[in-house]
């Protein structure tokens, strides 16, 4: 095969404008083919089969069969599903708060260049490399009652007269719980925001220095809004991901006590694999997409 | 130079394409008998993992053809893992369950059909009657009993003697039982280190495990035959309620059995720490062996005696690539062979009812009263009994922790969610 290298100055005038329109068309779709097979393959194909599966009665092995609309129909009958959107929703509402104002506190605490800065920024972040199913378990195993050492210490110090139920109650599963997710999770967001602080040019903090502006001028007219994009960001990753919580609930609390801590995802874990309602749990996957989908639109929109 | 670059990434999409279209036809395979040594894989849960290991052991030590390679999963998550590969299809060859999880895995089609293979068992009458009938669905037969894990109550004498007690007489009745925990509490539990008694008043399967062997013995019901009404607010379930909550109450149980989820339920009596209580008969062969232990049935509140029969059945899987391999494992491991010197010598009950009396339970009357008890006990059956009674986030918990730790006025409220989520 003889293959023939043309530069656009010199092309064959016989060429038509539209045949060449043509082909560059083609080979554009060419250029873009691996990459369309990729996001085929590997996020729009599983997110078909869920909605595919939402529609049907899909048993473990065997033939699934179309059932529309009832899976998406009997979700208003599982109370424990009702229960998690609520819990879930205050979780997230409680964790992002908390998450945002301690991981910007640890941000500005670390965003100047001080001797021995390093070694902080990087105990902040260590937790952010412990798998959350490994916190989880290291969290179980500090709090346990019966062979934990937290609360040994705690009366040693005369802080407690008696063991604390770290997870025996539902208000302090939950405390416990956002407890071991902010460890985990500060320190990364922190990571996020100081980028976004060390973004923001000196210069700006100089003039208004010069101009006479005190620490928390600086802070409210200059620091928050230039950091603005960044805390949008922070904001979406953190609802989003503790809209989805599931490793924490499921190897801390597991769910207990009472399913006071049950977790949205946690419900479609156990209609898949407890109950096998493969097609239940997908539609509940599906409704749980769409809200997030709507959320995170809202919130790119007032956080721009 | 552009139709060579279009060239490659035509190349490229055909390569993805082929790849995305080759990961579906994979599969466990493994070779035919006839082409050499087979491997079959096998699943079974923590909790009977002991049993299983040994049974593995001793038929790969003496097959050369066939090995099995053994796959131990944290209890807690064997049924999501055994939902999780079905649905992919790539269930091992030989899985073993949870006995009171078979019904439901068999009418999911998840077990081979080997109702011809058993009948050419020469010892098939003697299978364990209730793990084969959990195992049967519309007359055919899908697996056979693994490991056979009763639940009985445990005392330890030497507390018992510390306490006053006679160290030889274990409790004939809950309500004994309940006053020998508490004499145990009073006398030796100052230090806050040893409680009378112990329970997993945060997991549903140790409930059932626990509780309704008291139900039984008082020749009560907690279902019906065709497990789909639930019968836990009648009073033969009420009455062991009380007096368990009574103990709670009077902290008899150790302050940690409300939270107590499962997997460490049955890690304080070997340490000593606690007087007596119910334990699976498994844990027998794993107690010190300088414990003085007496092991007595559950009873009911006045008396009589029963047990939870329960432990795993094994069967091949509806997509194994081996089944005769396969079977050929299952088969030895309930021959006499393997039941005598593997389950028998170890202290664990057998899954054949025929070989009951062997030389090696002569040597400990302890097992000879566990064997014993498999007649006596009984394995619920119901379609949905896990996601009932042992998922934690199943009706059945809320029940019994309202009734011992709450509200205990909820119960017929909440026995009618049970019937519920048994009939779903």
């Amino acid at each position: 095969m003889t293959l023939t290298i043309t530069r656009s100055g010199r092309r064959p005038a016989h060429t038509a404008p539209s045949a060449r329109w043509r082909s560059r068309k083609v080979q554009g779709w060419l250029y873009a083919a691996p990459t369309a097979v990729i996001v085929g393959v590997l996020f729009i194909a599983p997110l078909a089969l869920v909605v595919w599966m939402s529609l049907n009665r899909w048993p473990l092995l065997g033939q699934a069969t179309f059932n529309a609309p009832d899976n998406y129909l009997k979700i208003g009958d599982n109370p424990l599903f009702i229960d998690a959107v609520l819990f879930t929703l205050k979780y997230t509402a409680i964790t992002t708060v908390l998450l945002s104002a301690v991981a910007l506190g640890l941000a500005l605490l670390v965003q100047d260049r001080r001797p021995g800065i390093g070694f902080f920024r990087t105990a902040f972040f260590l937790p952010g490399a412990v798998g959350f199913a490994a916190a989880g378990l290291l969290f179980y195993g500090m709090l346990n009652n019966d062979f934990g050492p937290i609360d040994p210490l705690l009366q040693a110090l005369h802080i407690t007269s008696e063991p604390v139920k770290w997870i025996g109650t539902p208000n302090m599963a939950l405390f416990s719980t956002i407890a071991l997710v902010l460890w985990r999770f500060a320190g990364f967001n922190m990571l996020i925001l100081l980028t976004g602080l060390q973004a923001i040019p000196t210069e700006v903090y100089e003039a208004a220095r010069s101009d006479g502006a005190n620490r928390r001028q600086v802070f409210t007219k200059i620091t928050l809004p230039l950091l603005r994009p960044t805390l949008a960001l922070m904001l979406i990753l953190s609802v989003t991901g503790s809209l989805l919580a599931f490793d924490q609930f499921f190897v801390f609390t597991n769910g207990g006590p009472d399913n006071s801590t049950v977790s949205m995802v946690m419900v479609v874990y156990r209609d898949a694999f407890f109950r096998f309602d493969l097609g239940g749990a997908a539609a509940l996957s599906v409704v749980l997409l769409v809200a997030l989908v709507g959320l995170n639109t809202v919130m790119m929109r007032r956080l721009r | 130079m552009r139709r060579r670059l279009a060239g490659i990434s035509l190349l490229g999409v055909l390569a993805l394409t082929a790849a995305a279209c080759g990961s579906g036809g994979g599969g466990g395979g493994g070779a035919k008998p006839s082409e050499g040594p087979v491997t079959i894989t096998m699943w079974t849960r923590a909790a009977t993992q002991a049993q299983s290991e040994r049974l593995v052991k001793a038929y790969n030590g003496s097959h050369k053809n066939i090995q099995v390679k053994l796959t131990v999963i944290p209890t807690d998550n064997y049924q999501p893992r055994i939902a999780a590969a079905a649905g992919a299809k790539q269930l091992p060859d030989v899985f073993a369950a949870d006995v009171i999880f078979v019904p439901n895995y068999t009418s999911q089609g998840l077990f081979m059909d080997i109702t011809d293979r058993i009948a050419k068992l020469p010892y098939k009458d003697g299978l364990a009657p209730s793990h084969m009938k959990l195992g049967t669905l519309d007359g055919k037969q899908y697996t056979l009993p693994h490991t056979l894990d009763l639940s009985v109550w445990f005392w330890n004498k030497d507390l018992y003697q510390k306490a006053g007690l006679d160290p030889e007489k274990g409790p004939k009745s809950l309500k004994e039982f309940a006053q020998q925990a508490t004499t145990i509490q009073e006398k030796l539990g100052k230090d806050g280190k040893v409680h009378g008694t112990f329970f997993g008043g945060n997991c549903g399967g140790c409930y059932v495990f626990t509780f309704w062997p008291s139900v039984w013995a008082a020749g009560g019901q907690v279902m019906n035959a065709e497990g789909t009404q639930s019968l836990n607010d009648q009073a033969a379930m009420t009455d062991v309620f009380k007096i368990w909550r009574d103990l709670y109450e009077k902290k008899v149980t150790g302050p940690t059995a409300k939270e107590e989820q499962g997997p460490t339920w049955t890690g304080f009596f070997p340490k000593g720490e606690i007087g007596v209580m119910p334990m699976p008969s498994t844990t027998l062969g794993l107690m010190p062996k300088d414990m003085k232990i007496g092991v007595t049935p559950i009873a009911g509140p006045d008396g009589g005696e029963s047990t939870f029969v329960g432990g795993d059945s094994v069967g091949i899987s509806a997509t194994s690539k081996n089944p005769d391999a396969a079977w050929d494992f299952l088969s030895w491991t309930v021959s006499d062979e393997a039941q005598v010197e593997v389950m028998a010598k170890n202290k664990d009950v057998l899954a054949r009812t025929d070989l009951a009396g062997n030389k090696y339970s002569a040597e400990d009357p302890r097992v000879v009263l566990i064997n014993s008890l498999v007649a006596k006990g009984q394995t619920p059956y119901a379609l949905r009994f896990g996601q009932t009674f042992n998922d934690p986030q199943g009706p059945w918990l809320r029940m019994a922790r309202e009734a011992v730790f709450g509200d205990a006025s909820k119960v017929p409220q909440l026995n009618a969610e049970i019937t519920k989520s048994l009939q779903q």
